[in-house]
């Protein structure tokens, strides 16, 4: 039977808007996706154990302050520590190619997006690399 | 089944693994289901139920806190609906619920209703169960907010709260018909908002011009709450708590539950009978059946009747 993905949206970072993730929520929703939606300013920790509570497969993180570089390592840190390093993570907002390319190659994140990327292209991006299978024995 | 094994040990990744396994309800569920079974039982079934926008969320959360802070461990499963369109959900309970987060005594799960009408998930009874069997003293259902009465969570919980608000339109038309029925403990939520008494006398009136004699001999306690503050929330949870008690000392318990478990089950074999019928009837077949009702050649209820005898017909 095919079961729908199901990804968190979360804002980690104390800045104090979350009109972005809304936008992304919805998006993966009209894809067909189940999301969990926790809102504002969530700190790592929160995030890794609301990941693995709903047990999704991906987490989509939404990050606007700048404080990116030890925000994204702290949660990839946490999740292996706890079981969850089949859960893919995706990255969106502003991040300088540098740092984007660091937190691919020495922190495991899957892809950023930046402002001008597309639902279609998250949306696609998360269907075809998911490490779980959608379908499930 | 070592997922169930591990679940039951108390490991959390596990635990969460097991309930999209039963969400899923397929052959791996019913296996994983047949393992936890003698497990369950154990839990107080606690279901809040009430229309879109009420505080039931921020309520669940205020509860969860005093549980725990009365030592007890309390499971959350929050269920929002599936939009129709897409298949898709966004499941938002959550947000009202940061506080009980960093706590392993305490575990909180979002589920979509993936489709399902009444306030529920088809599965959600199946994700208590397991909730239940890993040890969960209290598990919290919040229903999705329909704003109709959610007779579903009736079958599920011991215990029935219903989340009103004052002020919603107008005065008694407000209260819908039914969820006098379905509660066994009141709230009128958002108490600092103008009209709270209002809403509280109107219930409380309600009450006793519907009722003759109240049912299971309980009569609903209305609390006037401030969720958001957690102003009253004690007394909501000794009114869960004293309606427990009520069905324990009137052995009311295992009448009601031998109740579930008999709908439960019907239900199942209804489903599986289907299942396995439609499985011997050949596509080929069912097509000309439904082309002769569109024809008017027959009726429903007799190509029914035919199929069904003619798969008895050959089991004997
Ligand atoms: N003024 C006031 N606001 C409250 C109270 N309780 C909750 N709220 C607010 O009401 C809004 C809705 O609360 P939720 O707990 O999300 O309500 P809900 O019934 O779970 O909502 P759905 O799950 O979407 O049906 C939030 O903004 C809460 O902060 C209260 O007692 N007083
Ligand atoms: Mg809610």
């Amino acid at each position: 039977m095919e079961r729908p993905i199901r990804v968190l949206v979360a804002k980690p970072g104390l800045d104090g808007h979350d009109r972005g993730a809304k936008v992304i929520a919805r998006a993966l929703r009209d894809a067909g996706m189940e999301v969990i939606y926790t809102g504002l300013q969530q700190t790592p920790q929160m995030i890794v154990e609301a990941a693995l509570q709903e047990d999704v497969d991906c987490i989509g993180l939404s990050i606007l302050s700048g404080a990116h570089m030890t925000l994204l390592p702290k949660i990839m840190q946490l999740l292996k520590a706890n079981e969850g390093d089949d859960v893919l993570v995706v990255a969106g907002g502003i991040i300088s190619d540098e740092d984007a390319r660091s937190l691919r190659q020495e922190h495991g994140i899957a892809e950023i997006f930046g402002p001008g990327a597309s639902t279609h292209t998250i949306t696609d991006f998360i269907r075809a690399n998911i490490k779980r299978p959608a379908v499930e024995g | 089944m070592e997922l169930v094994e591990k679940a039951l040990a108390g490991n959390r990744r596990a635990l969460s693994r097991l309930i999209t396994v039963v969400e899923a309800g397929d052959a791996t569920a019913r296996q994983a289901l047949a393992a936890l079974y003698p497990h369950t039982g154990r839990a107080h079934i606690v279901g809040v139920t009430g229309a879109p926008g009420t505080g039931k969320s921020t309520l669940v959360n205020q509860l969860a806190l005093h549980w725990r802070a009365q030592g007890r461990t309390v499971a959350v499963l929050a269920v929002d609906p599936t939009s129709p369109f897409s298949g898709g959900a966004i499941l938002g309970d959550r947000i009202r619920m940061q506080a009980l987060g960093g706590d392993p005594g305490c575990y909180i799960r979002s589920m979509a209703s993936r489709g399902s009408l009444g306030g529920l998930a088809r599965s959600t009874g199946d994700a208590v169960k397991v909730l239940d069997a890993a040890g969960f003293e209290i598990v919290i259902v919040e229903t999705v907010g329909a704003g109709q009465a959610e007779v579903e969570i009736t079958r599920e919980a011991h215990t029935v709260i219903v989340v009103e608000i004052p002020g919603m339109g107008d005065d008694i038309q407000a209260i819908k018909a039914g969820i006098l029925e379905i509660a066994d403990v009141f709230v009128v939520n958002k108490a600092d908002r103008e009209g709270a008494e209002r809403t509280l006398r109107q219930l409380q009136m309600m009450l006793h011009l519907g009722a003759g004699e109240p049912r299971d001999g309980w009569d609903p306690p209305i609390v006037q709450t401030v969720a958001n503050t957690g102003k009253n929330i004690p007394e909501v949870a000794a009114a869960v708590e004293r309606h427990l008690a009520h069905l324990k000392a009137n052995d009311l318990l295992a009448p009601r539950e031998r109740q579930r478990i008999e709908r439960e089950w019907t239900m199942i074999v209804r489903e599986s009978l289907l299942n396995e019928l439609f499985a011997r009837i050949p596509a080929s077949e069912r097509d000309t059946l439904i082309a002769r009702m569109q024809a008017r050649q027959v009726d429903p209820y007799a190509a029914a009747s035919q199929v069904v005898a003619a798969v008895f017909e050959d089991s004997i």
